[in-house]
C-alpha cells in the first residue's frame, strides 16, 4: 500500500514540468485581476492560436522574478514590480528592447519615456492608476457645508474649519505590512510636484539634488503640517501609522463619519466598496483632484501603472506584446477592472462606472504627468529608505535626521 | 565503538544533499560578499565595513541581541515548564495541541492573527484589537504596539515569536522528558526529596543535553529570524533584524554583495555556539 | 487523601490552564473572525461578536466558501501532499542514517563534521536560491517534484540530524554491546534497536519537517513555480489576499483550511509521545 502511494507520487512528480512550448508570463495578480488578464490571454489565443500560460506568484513576485532572472530561467514575459526594477533587470542585460516590435505611437509620450532606459524602450504600460485624487463622501461633506477644494489654501482652510468644529478632517493610513510607508511617499510626491515643479521633481528622482535640498524639505513639511497634526488626522499620528491604507477610507462612510477627506489613487475604489457593500459608487463616492499649491506649476498629475517587459525574443512573444499594447486588449483589461487605459485609441465607453471614466478623462487632459517617484528610484531608496523615512517622520523623528538618513541610503544606491 | 568503515555509507546521502544545497551556495555567498551589487566589480571588504557602520545595521544588531536574550529565555523556559507540568495532568494532549497550534500556522496567517491582537483604533472608536480593548477597558489610552520604540514594538514582535516557537521547545523537551525512567524520580521522592529537588537533581541533569539542543536551535533561529519582522513592520520604527536586512538587500534592493556579506556575518556569529556544542558532545560520549 | 492531592496539584492546573488560555486567545480571535463578514472585522472586536447574542445571526460561512471554491484548490491540496510527504520521508531517512553514524561510529574528523552540520542550520536558505536554481536548470530539475523534494531535504537535514544525533547519542552503550554479542550487524542494531527506541523523537522530527514544508511558499515558488499543476496550497492561499492585500479577511478562513492537515498529523503522532519506551528497553 505504502509502496503504491510512493510509486504514484514519483510518477506524479515526473509528469509535472511538462507542457513546454507555450509563451509564459509571470504576474502578481489574483482574483478579479487575474480573471481579467486571463480574458485578454484567451482573446489573444483565439485570435492567433498561440498558447499563453499565466503564472501568478502573488505578492512575492519581486523576489521570485529576481531569483529566476539571476539564475537564468526567467519567464518569457513578466509584470514588472515598477520601472525602477525594470531598469535594474535592463542593467543586468536580461530584458529585450521592444522599440522595433510594438507600435509606440499608440501611447502618450510620458508612458513611453517611463519605460525607456538609455534611449531604448523596454516595456509597455497596459494600464495606469491616477494617484492625485482626494476622495470624499458627498453627503457628509456637504452636510458640513464644505465644498471640494480648488487650491491648497482652500484645502488647509477646510481642514482647519472641520477641526475647529471638533471633527477629524483626514483619514490617512500608512500601514501596508512589509510595504508600510508607500502611501505617505505618494503624498510627498504630489506636494513636491506642486511646489517644486516637474523639472526639480525629475532631478530629485535621479538624485541630482540631495534629499536635504530645501524643496524636498518643504514637501515633507507641508505633508507634516497635516499628517503630524493630531487634530487633523483620524487616530492622531499613531492612528496614521497603525491603520492599514486600505482600511483607512472606510470611516468616511460610517453613519457618523470618522473623517471627511482621503487622498489616494483610483484603485482605492474597490476597498471602499469592500468595506461598504451597500454604497452606490457613482452616487455615494466622489473625488476631486489634489489641488495646486504654487500657482506657477498648475495641477500636475501623479500616477503609476502596470508595466510588462519581455525576457525572450521569439515570434510568439512579439505577437503577444503587440496584442497587449493594442486598444483591443486594453479595452478588455481596463473595462473589466476599472483601470485606466494607456493606449490613446481606447474608447472611453469601456469604463464600468462614471468615477473611472472621469478619472480617465482627467488623466487624458493632464498638462504635466509624472510617475510615482518612489517606483522610479533605486529600490534601496524608493522601496526602502524613503518608505521608512516617511514613517519615521510621522512618528516624530526630526526631519533633518530623516532626510540625512535617506540621503545616506541614496548615496550608496545611485 | 568500532563499527568498521561503513560510516561513509550512512553519511553519503546526507553529505551529498548538504553539499549541494548548503555548502556550495555558502561558498558562492562568501565569494559574492566581496563584490558589488551586481557581482561584477570586486570591492574588497567594503560591504563588511558598511555592514558594521551603517545605522540601520547597528540597530539590527541591537535588536538581534534583544531577541537572543528574551526570545530564547522564554521559548526554552516555557517549553520546559510545560513539558514537566503537562506530564502530571490528564488533559495533557489537549493543552499540548493548543500550545503547538501556532507552529502549524503559516507566517502570513500568524500576521493576520496578531493584527487582531495589536490593532490600534483611536480612543473614540470601538477597539478591534484585543490588547487595546483590555487597555481601554482598564481606563487607559490605546497604544500603538508596533509603533512605539524602542522597547514596546520590539517586545511586541518577540511575543509573536515566543507564541510560535514555544510549541517546538515543548514538543522536543517533552519527548526527552518521557524518556526519564520513572523509577529514578520515584526513588528520589522516596528518599524524601521534594518536587523542586526532584526537578533540580533528577530531571534537569537528565534533560541537560536536550535543553542544550533546544537552546542552540532557538539561538540559531533568532539569528535567522525574519518572517515575523518582515511581515509585521519590515523593520520600520527601529525594529529591523539582521536577516530581514539581508532579505531586503537581496530581493528588494538587488544588492547581492551586501546581502552576501550580511549572510557571512550570520555564519560567523554562530561559531561560538558551535564550539560549546561540540564540547558538550565530547562530555556526553565520555560518560555514556 | 484524594482531596489533599487535588489541592496540591491545584497550582499546576492553574498555571497550565492559564498558559493555554493565553496561547489560545489569538487563535480563537482568528477562528471567530473567520466566520464574520469583512465590514464587521473592521468595525468591532471579535469578542463582541461572541458575547452579543444579537450579533450571532451575522456569522457566515462565506469566507470559507470563497476559500474552498477557489479555482484549483483540489489540485493545490494534492500538490502540497506531493511535495510534503515524500520530502518528510526522505529527510528523516537520510537524517537518521547520518545521525547514527555521527553518534556511534568512530572515525577521524567526526566532531568536525558534526560541528559543520550543526553550523549549516544557520545558513539562510534565501541565499541558496540563486546558485541552486542555476544548478537545477542545468540538470533540468527546476519545475519538477523530485527537485523540490531534494531541496527541502537539504534545507531540513542539519536540524534533523542535530536533533536525532542528540537523542541517539544518549542511548546507553550497554544496549549495543549486548546486541553485538548476539551477533547483530551495525545496520541491524540501527533498525532493530535505535529506531524503535527513538520513536518519540522521530515523531516530533517528522511533525516539524512536515509542517515547515507544508507551510512553505518561497521554496516552492522558486523551484516549482506558480503554475496550477505544481503550485502548493500556500500559493492559492496567498493569492486570495489580492495584489494589494485588499482581501486579507479571507486569510482568516484560509489559515484554518491550511492548518487542518498539520494538526491532524500532530494529533495522530501524539500517541507516540509516550513515557518509558527507553526504560522498558533497558530493563528487558
Amino acid at each position: 500500500m505504502t509502496k503504491r502511494v510512493l510509486v504514484g507520487l514519483l510518477l506524479a512528480g515526473l509528469v509535472a514540468g511538462l507542457a513546454q512550448g507555450a509563451v509564459t508570463i509571470m504576474v502578481l495578480w489574483s482574483g478579479d485581476e487575474l480573471a481579467a488578464f486571463q480574458k485578454v490571454v484567451d482573446a489573444f489565443q483565439a485570435k492567433t492560436g498561440i498558447t499563453v500560460r499565466v503564472e501568478s506568484v502573488g505578492r512575492d513576485l519581486p523576489t521570485i522574478l529576481a531569483t529566476r532572472v539571476a539564475a537564468g530561467n526567467p519567464p518569457d514575459l513578466a509584470g514588472m514590480p515598477n520601472p525602477g526594477q525594470m531598469a535594474e533587470f535592463v542593467a543586468r542585460g536580461a530584458v529585450i528592447p521592444i522599440g522595433g516590435i510594438v507600435d509606440l505611437g499608440q501611447f502618450p509620450k510620458a508612458f513611453v519615456d517611463l519605460a525607456t532606459v538609455d534611449g531604448k524602450v523596454y516595456g509597455i504600460f497596459i494600464s495606469a492608476d491616477l494617484k492625485s485624487l482626494v476622495w470624499y463622501n458627498p453627503d457628509a461633506l456637504y452636510a458640513e457645508g464644505v465644498a471640494p477644494a480648488t487650491s491648497w489654501n482652500e484645502l488647509v482652510y477646510i481642514t482647519q474649519q472641520l477641526a475647529g468644529r471638533g471633527k477629524t478632517p483626514w483619514a490617512v493610513g500608512l500601514e501596508s505590512g512589509a510595504a508600510s510607508g508607500w502611501a505617505g511617499t505618494d503624498w510627498i510626491e504630489d506636494i513636491m510636484l506642486r511646489t517644486a515643479g516637474p523639472d526639480l521633481y525629475d532631478q530629485w528622482v535621479a538624485h541630482e539634488i540631495p534629499w536635504t535640498h530645501p524643496a524636498v524639505k518643504r514637501a515633507f513639511e507641508l505633508f507634516g503640517s497635516i499628517v503630524r497634526n493630531d487634530a487633523y488626522v483620524y487616530g492622531g499620528t499613531t492612528g496614521v501609522l497603525s491603520i492599514n491604507f486600505g482600511d483607512s477610507p472606510a470611516i468616511l462612510w460610517d453613519p457618523v463619519p470618522g473623517a471627511y477627506l482621503h487622498r489616494q489613487a483610483t484603485f482605492i475604489k474597490s476597498f471602499i466598496a469592500g468595506a461598504h457593500p451597500q454604497l452606490v459608487l457613482d452616487r455615494d463616492v466622489g473625488f476631486f483632484v489634489f489641488p495646486p499649491i504654487d500657482p506657477q506649476w498648475g495641477t500636475p498629475l501623479l500616477g503609476a501603472g502596470d508595466l510588462i517587459s519581455a525576457f525572450r525574443d521569439t515570434p510568439d512573444v512579439r505577437a503577444f506584446l503587440q496584442y497587449l499594447a493594442s486598444a483591443e486588449a486594453q479595452a478588455i483589461w481596463c473595462g473589466a477592472l476599472g483601470k485606466l487605459a494607456t493606449n490613446v485609441n481606447v474608447d472611453p465607453g469601456i469604463y464600468p462606472d462614471r468615477l473611472t471614466a472621469q478619472a480617465a478623462e482627467i488623466l487624458k487632459g493632464a498638462e504635466i504627468f509624472r510617475f510615482d517617484a518612489s517606483d522610479l528610484m533605486p529600490a534601496a531608496v524608493g522601496s526602502g529608505a524613503f518608505w521608512k523615512g516617511v514613517l519615521d517622520y510621522v512618528s516624530g523623528v526630526p526631519l533633518d535626521q530623516v532626510l540625512q538618513e535617506i540621503e545616506a541610503a541614496a548615496q550608496a544606491a545611485y | 565503538m568500532n563499527m568498521g568503515r561503513a560510516h561513509w555509507l550512512y553519511l553519503a546521502p546526507a553529505l551529498l544533499l548538504l553539499g549541494v544545497f548548503l555548502v556550495y551556495p555558502s561558498a558562492e555567498t562568501i565569494r559574492l560578499s566581496f563584490f558589488g551589487p551586481r557581482s561584477e566589480t570586486f570591492v574588497g571588504v567594503q560591504n563588511y565595513v558598511r555592514a558594521f557602520t551603517s545605522r540601520p545595521m547597528l540597530i539590527a544588531f541591537r535588536n538581534n541581541l534583544l531577541w537572543l536574550g528574551v526570545f530564547t529565555l522564554f521559548t526554552v523556559g516555557m517549553g520546559l515548564v510545560l513539558a514537566v507540568l503537562l506530564d502530571r495532568v490528564r488533559y495533557e494532549a489537549v493543552i499540548k495541541s493548543v500550545i503547538f497550534l501556532p507552529m502549524a500556522i503559516s507566517y502570513v496567517a500568524a500576521g493576520v492573527i496578531w493584527r487582531f491582537v495589536y490593532a490600534f483604533r483611536p480612543a473614540v472608536a470601538p477597539q478591534i484589537g484585543l490588547l487595546n480593548a483590555i487597555v481601554v477597558g482598564l481606563g487607559g489610552q490605546p497604544v500603538g504596539w508596533l509603533i512605539e520604540r524602542p522597547w514596546v514594538n520590539n517586545i511586541a514582535l518577540i511575543v509573536v515569536g515566543v507564541w510560535v516557537w514555544t510549541g517546538f521547545c515543548m514538543v522536543i523537551i517533552s519527548a526527552a522528558y518521557k524518556g526519564i525512567p520513572r523509577e529514578m524520580q520515584e526513588a528520589a521522592r522516596i528518599d524524601g526529596a521534594n518536587e523542586w529537588q526532584v526537578f533540580r537533581h533528577v530531571t534537569i541533569p537528565f534533560l541537560k543535553s536536550t535543553l542544550a539542543v533546544v537552546t542552540t536551535t532557538m539561538i540559531v533561529f533568532v539569528l535567522k529570524v525574519f518572517d515575523i519582522v518582515y511581515m509585521m513592520t519590515n523593520g520600520a520604527y527601529d525594529t529591523d533584524v539582521i536577516a530581514n536586512r539581508m532579505y531586503n538587500e537581496m530581493f528588494q534592493f538587488s544588492n547581492y554583495g551586501m546581502a552576501s556579506a550580511i549572510a557571512v556575518i550570520l555564519f560567523l556569529a554562530i561559531i561560538p555556539f558551535l564550539v560549546i556544542n561540540v564540547r558538550r558532545f565530547r562530555v556526553q560520549e565520555a560518560v555514556r | 487523601m484524594k482531596r489533599k492531592l487535588l489541592l496540591k496539584r491545584l497550582p499546576v492546573h492553574l498555571i497550565v490552564i492559564a498558559l493555554a488560555v493565553v496561547w489560545l486567545a489569538p487563535s480563537l480571535g482568528l477562528l471567530v473572525s473567520s466566520f464574520r463578514p469583512r465590514q464587521d472585522l473592521l468595525s468591532s472586536g471579535w469578542w463582541t461578536a461572541v458575547i452579543t447574542p444579537s450579533q450571532w445571526s451575522r456569522f457566515t460561512t462565506a469566507n470559507y466558501r470563497d476559500v474552498l471554491t477557489q479555482q484549483g484548490m483540489g489540485r493545490a491540496f494534492l500538490n502540497s501532499f506531493l511535495i510534503t510527504v515524500p520530502t518528510t520521508l526522505i529527510t528523516l531517512t537520510i537524517a537518521a542514517l547520518a545521525a547514527y553514524a555521527l553518534a556511534w561510529m568512530n572515525f577521524r574528523g567526526r566532531q568536525l563534521l558534526l560541528m559543520t552540520v550543526i553550523g549549516l542550520i544557520v545558513i539562510p536558505l534565501q541565499m541558496t536560491l540563486i546558485p541552486v536554481l542555476r544548478m537545477f536548470n542545468a540538470f533540468r530539475l527546476s519545475g519538477t517534484f523530485p527537485g523540490i523534494w531534494l531541496a527541502h531535504a537539504g534545507y531540513g537535514l542539519p536540524l534533523m540530524i542535530y536533533l536525532l544525533r542528540n537523542f541517539f547519542g544518549a542511548l546507553p552503550r550497554e544496549l549495543f554491546e549486548s546486541a553485538f554479542i548476539d551477533g547483530a550487524t551495525p545496520f541491524r542494531a540501527f533498525v532493530r534497536l535505535v529506531l524503535p527506541l527513538s520513536v518519540p523523537v522521530l515523531a516530533s522530527a517528522a511533525i516539524f519537517q512536515f509542517l515547515w514544508v507544508w507551510n512553505d511558499l518561497l521554496v516552492a515558488l522558486v523551484y516549482l513555480g506558480g503554475f496550477e499543476e505544481v503550485a502548493p496550497l500556500t500559493l492559492r492561499l496567498s493569492l486570495l489576499v489580492g495584489s494589494r492585500g485588499q482581501d486579507w479577511h479571507l486569510l482568516t478562513a484560509a489559515a484554518f483550511v491550511s492548518m487542518i492537515v498539520p494538526m491532524i498529523v500532530f494529533l495522530s503522532l501524539q500517541r507516540y509521545f509516550v513515557r518509558g519506551i527507553l526504560a522498558g528497553a533497558i530493563k528487558g
